[in-house]
């Protein structure tokens, strides 16, 4: 395995001529992409059947454009590799593209834009790629750049690979430093294939994060799983055998002794009676 | 690059530069499509759309006869402003061609519908 695809490369070189084609011709990515995307747009919580003009941040070729497109949006596009790009065009999306450096900040009007979604793109910014990129700076740039553009009340959905818990927290703290509201939506936590980060970022001041999928959210689950208790208690019956310390438990190891030819006392109607309990 | 991005585009991201709006457009090559017309959409684009800075794109781009110099009273409900006004956001497109930032004259070279936004090190 290679490791993660941002310490090998740049992003407008890892995604060369050569990686663009084979991204967008993996139906097995497609397939992702396409989930990832619809989710995002879920997400995003926009007014119901109403067209909307959303920013596709890290647009590539235009795979996460394309639910944007079905679900009746006008998407304008920004990415850093032309090689995706020209994959994008060659395929006719319909939305707009740029070629841009997202750490540079995005060169849009106030109140531009209805959304933004984001698949697989932000963890590309956590890495200084040259020597003089300062990766929380470049957050910064971008995150205030982008709550600019947005008109009052929209969001931002990302959705992304973070490395580790302190790039979750650099990301998080520039947005917040920007001022977006919001915060992670984790689906499927528990799974390690099916897990899926989203960042969700509001304009509008504070407002409940969505529900993520695949997590018991029922406000009176139990955190133990039921019948538990009933479950210890079988456990001490010793299924099968009495039950130790027992006057039957002790005849059955007294025999089990004079089976191994131990000396053993003979039974008495004494045997395993109940004792008075001490009192010194 | 239709009509509606470069509405939308600024150079602000390039150091020294206040607005950066509107910038300047010399085509070399343009493109008319047909798109489809949503005028619940565009309803929406022309409240956001700076209908100066539109007028001068078109100018720019020899297309200005037939665009109105001003946004009507009640566009909402003028299906035939509508429909002009989704002529030029939506269908004409910028395919070659430089955009020109209005402060440093800063060129950002438009390829194959493509604007290149990327800017230098020392410009940012």
């Amino acid at each position: 395995m290679s490791g993660r695809p941002e310490h090998q490369a740049p992003p407008e070189i890892f995604y060369g001529e050569d990686e663009a084609r084979k991204y967008t011709r993996n139906t097995r990515m497609i397939e992702i992409q396409l989930v990832m995307s619809e989710r995002a747009v879920e997400l995003l919580c926009l007014p119901e059947n109403q067209p909307c003009h959303i920013i596709d941040i890290g647009c590539g070729s235009g795979l996460s454009g394309e639910t944007l497109t079905e679900q009746g949006h006008i998407w304008t596009g920004v990415d850093i590799s032309s090689a995706m790009l020209g994959v994008a065009k060659e395929r006719e999306v319909e939305g707009d593209l740029l070629l841009g450096d997202l750490g540079q900040g995005l060169p849009f009007r106030a109140g531009a834009f209805d959304g933004a979604i984001s698949i697989s793109a932000l963890q590309w910014l956590c890495n200084a790629d040259q020597k003089s990129h300062n990766p929380a700076k470049r957050l910064y740039t971008f995150f205030s750049s982008l709550y600019g553009c947005l008109s009052r009340g929209s969001r931002a959905v990302f959705q992304f690979y973070p490395e580790n818990s302190s790039q979750v927290e650099l990301i998080t703290s520039q947005a917040m430093k920007a001022g977006f509201t919001g915060g992670l939506v984790v689906d499927y936590p528990n799974s390690t294939k099916a897990k899926k980060f989203f960042l969700c970022l509001m304009t509008g001041g504070q407002q409940t994060l969505p529900t993520a999928l695949g997590v018991d959210s029922r406000e009176d689950a139990p955190n133990c799983v039921a019948f538990s208790q009933k479950r210890d208690r079988m456990k001490q019956l010793r299924a099968g055998k009495a039950p130790k310390k027992s006057r039957d438990w002790i005849l059955e190891k007294k025999e089990r002794r004079r089976r191994q030819g131990k000396e053993t006392r003979d039974d008495s109607k004494f045997t395993g009676r109940k004792r008075q309990s001490h009192v010194w | 690059m239709k009509l509606l991005t470069h509405n939308i585009l600024t150079s602000k991201c390039l150091k020294g530069v206040t607005v950066g709006y509107p910038l300047g457009i010399v085509a070399k090559e343009i493109k008319v499509n047909e798109v489809e017309f949503n005028p619940e959409f565009i309803s929406r684009m022309i409240q956001k759309v700076d209908w100066p800075a539109l007028c001068k794109a078109a100018e720019n781009l020899g297309h200005i006869d037939d665009l109105p110099s001003a946004v009507v009273d009640d566009y909402e409900n003028n299906e035939e402003f509508l429909k002009k006004a989704h002529h030029f956001l939506m269908e004409i497109e910028v395919i070659n061609g430089d955009l020109i930032c209005p402060e440093t004259g800063r060129k950002f070279p438009v390829t194959d519908g493509i604007p290149n936004m990327l800017a230098n090190e020392d410009e940012v």
